[in-house]
């Protein structure tokens, strides 16, 4: 199956912070970061210059998952949540119209006023820097069906244990590619029992997807479980050792 | 005059001063054993602010708290002062983790939601340029309480003061949490109360590490010794009702060596008691309940260690991924480790079965006599389990009210308390930090209110007791 992690995690939060220590793509980029870790150990300077530049990106996406309270009160939770995902860079669905995304002439207010009233059904929140205090205007929705937060960077075990908030309605959730969770937060999950579809491939988080899995399937009897294949990580049994043996091709 | 007829050269007193001069001359030539700069390398500073006795998690997160908030950059010198640098018998590594905001007292639920809010954005607090972000390993399972009959009214009570304070606590019923957790015996429970959000479990020594390194980045030093001397200054004032008093301040603190006689006086102007569970020790040395019972100069600090025991063990039909903290009102409680089915718990033992604090030895007849059966009734799984390892923990146990003294002695005008809290502190640790910052630098709690926790409380006997014990 295709991977769903693209480099965004990386191109997002790497760069000054140095968080990707792990994963190195070019030689030149390492030496930048060595010659700049060097100067931080030696230069208050230095250090104090690259804290506030770590400090700004932490409050660069806490800007923007800031809770839209004005619209909220002016037009209804339906409104206010899809404005603040349309916003993110996502897509929604009201009951009855099409998906709706923003484009580069942003958003106008006129579609809005007449959608006060219409539930919003369907969210594809998938790669947007959505975190905890963004997840409020999103637990507002109480009939949402579907959630799709694929590859989120900020989406982490803390944020799943709020979603029990939307146990009523949601039937969908995916949540393929987020770096961020693991198999605790998929615990709390438990809640949602009117769940039919859960995407859980692909989490580099976890630490054991195929047991995961079947923990999960477990724990929510009636909903459809897509994720690593059970007998991924499973050693190959000895019948399949020697059964290569002779099937391989020996010259004449 | 010659001073030769004066003072003979000779004669036993002189002749061993004079080899000793010799010796002595010998070895300041190059070559010899005297050196006037010597490697205290290995010794705290002579001088610091703040000396904080005790490098648990308490300790670390006072210390980050008065980095934190104070009001220029270096402006304060932190010194912590830890026995052991291995940690092997501090209360924070050998605790269970977990968080939880269901408690009776509406400053302890506060103190739970800003720290669960501080573990939430750990990478925020505790960032280090250049370094990893922190993974505490945090399960959002949440915890669940049950109550029998007697219990119920409270329970109801307190959760209603919980949600007040803007804890997410729900009320089950039997018949609901039948149908949610079918893995629960509901005989004899008439009250459930879960815990949604913000409550689960983590790993405290990835905590530990991530203040540690923080700390170290921020210039706060740390030195691994024992405290073993307090030297003061008395003075006598007179109270406006005309009484006398006599208050004290420390002027320097004694840091031994491991495994050695040498020390070091450390001269400060602040001594922060996070001893755990040997603060108790500690306020004795600085003189902390020497007077006449039943006075102020008389009231011990009533810490002392308790021991607990914690259990794993190996069901394999065991409760699910989905399974919370749950709590009996026996008191025994557990929750699941890892995805392999196993699980920790333990109970905490009645008055007359305290077991001896002197060691951390595991006793296994305890879990067979009294945990086991009491989990197995709870939850029938528990009948076929295996027990796989133990460990013993300290409880830095207040024989009082079972709640936390947080700061300053009234009469040791400058020793600040941040321990006492039985089995909730490393849940409390990052809020309970910043109130003794507050405390130390403004004079007076800003953020959160704690005054029923104050020393004065076991003078005057207000107990603010916590009937939510673990």
């Amino acid at each position: 199956s295709l991977s769903l992690v693209t480099p965004v995690w990386n191109r997002g939060t790497s760069g000054i912070r140095g968080l990707s220590k792990a994963v190195d793509p070019e030689g030149s980029q390492r030496k930048g970061r060595t010659l700049l870790q060097f100067l931080t150990d030696r230069f208050y300077d230095v250090e104090a210059v690259r804290e506030y530049l770590l400090r700004k990106q932490v409050l660069k996406v806490q800007k923007k998952n800031r809770s839209v309270t004005y619209i909220k009160e002016r037009y209804g939770p339906y409104v206010a949540g899809a404005y603040f995902v349309l916003k993110l860079g996502g897509s929604v669905k009201f009951r009855d119209r099409e998906w709706m995304r923003a484009d580069e002439r942003g958003l106008s207010s006129l579609e809005f006023r007449k959608l006060q009233e219409v539930p919003l059904e369907a969210v594809d929140a998938s790669g947007c820097a959505i975190n905890y205090q963004g997840l409020d205007n999103l637990l507002a929705l109480k009939e949402l069906q579907s959630l799709s937060l694929r590859r989120c960077p900020h989406l982490d075990d803390w944020c799943l244990g709020r979603l029990y908030q939307l146990a009523d309605s949601l039937q969908e959730l995916s949540l393929a590619g987020c770096p961020r969770i693991s198999e605790r937060g998929l615990a709390c999950l438990h809640h949602l029992q009117n769940l039919r579809r859960l995407d859980i491939s692909d989490l580099p988080a976890v630490s054991n997807p195929g047991l995961t899995q079947i923990l999960v399937e477990e724990m929510l009897p009636h909903c459809e479980v897509l994720g690593a294949d059970w007998a991924q990580g499973l050693k190959v049994g000895p019948e399949e050792q020697s059964q290569d043996a002779p099937g391989s091709p020996i010259p004449a | 005059m010659n001073i030769q007829e004066k003072v003979p050269l000779r004669g036993p007193y002189w002749d061993g001063k004079v080899s000793e001069i010799k010796k002595k001359i010998q070895s300041i030539f190059p070559g010899g054993a005297w050196s006037p700069l010597y490697d205290t390398s290995h010794l705290p500073p002579e001088r610091s602010d703040v000396v904080i006795v005790g490098g648990g998690v308490l300790g670390l997160s006072v210390a980050y708290w008065l980095k934190r908030l104070e009001k220029q950059r270096g402006a304060i010198r932190v010194l912590v002062v830890e026995r052991d640098h291995t940690y092997a018998r501090a209360s924070t590594v050998l605790s269970v983790g977990g968080i939880r905001q269901q408690f009776s007292l509406p400053q302890n639920v506060q103190l739970s939601l800003f720290s669960a809010e501080f573990l939430r954005n750990i990478n925020e607090y505790l960032a280090v340029v250049d370094d990893p972000p922190l993974d505490l390993q945090f399960n959002p399972s949440g915890y669940l309480l049950l109550a029998s009959e007697e219990g119920a009214a409270i329970m109801e009570h307190n959760v209603k003061m919980q949600r007040q304070e803007g804890a997410k606590v729900c009320l089950m019923s039997p018949e609901q949490l039948q149908k949610k957790f079918p893995w629960i015996n509901t005989e004899g429970v008439a009250l459930a109360s879960y815990g949604l959000e913000n409550e689960g479990w983590f790993d405290p020594w990835c905590l530990l590490q991530g203040l540690r390194r923080k700390l170290q980045s921020m210039g706060v030093l740390f030195c691994q010794g024992e405290v073993t001397r307090f030297i003061s200054s008395s003075s006598h004032m007179e109270t406006g009702s005309g009484e006398q008093v006599t208050l004290k301040r420390i002027h320097e603190v004694h840091v031994k060596m491991d495994h050695s006689q040498e020390f070091q006086p450390v001269e400060c102007a602040i001594v922060v008691n996070a001893a755990g569970a040997w603060s108790g020790q500690i306020a004795e040395l600085a003189g902390v309940g020497n007077g006449p019972p039943g006075t102020m100069q008389g009231t011990r600090l009533p810490v002392e260690p308790r021991k607990r025991y914690v259990y794993l063990w190996h069901c394999p039909q065991g409760p699910g991924l989905e399974a919370p903290l749950v709590a009996d009102p026996s008191g025994a409680y557990f929750r699941r480790e890892g995805l392999g089915n196993n699980y920790l718990g333990g109970c905490s033992p009645t008055e007359e079965e305290e077991p001896d604090p002197g060691n951390l030895e595991v006793d296994y007849d305890f879990f067979q006599e009294k945990v086991w059966p009491r989990l197995a009734r709870r939850v029938p799984a528990f009948e076929t389990l295996k027990v796989r390892s133990a460990w013993a923990g300290y409880y830095d146990y207040n024989t009082f009210d079972q709640n936390g003294v947080v700061g300053p002695h009234p009469l040791v005008v400058n020793m600040y308390f941040a321990t006492g809290f039985s089995g909730h502190g490393l849940q409390q640790a990052p809020a309970v930090g910043r109130a003794v910052a507050e405390m130390v630098l403004e004079g007076h709690f800003q953020t959160i209110n704690l005054s029923p926790f104050l020393f004065s409380r076991f003078y005057f006997g207000e107990k603010a007791q916590e009937h939510c014990i673990l």
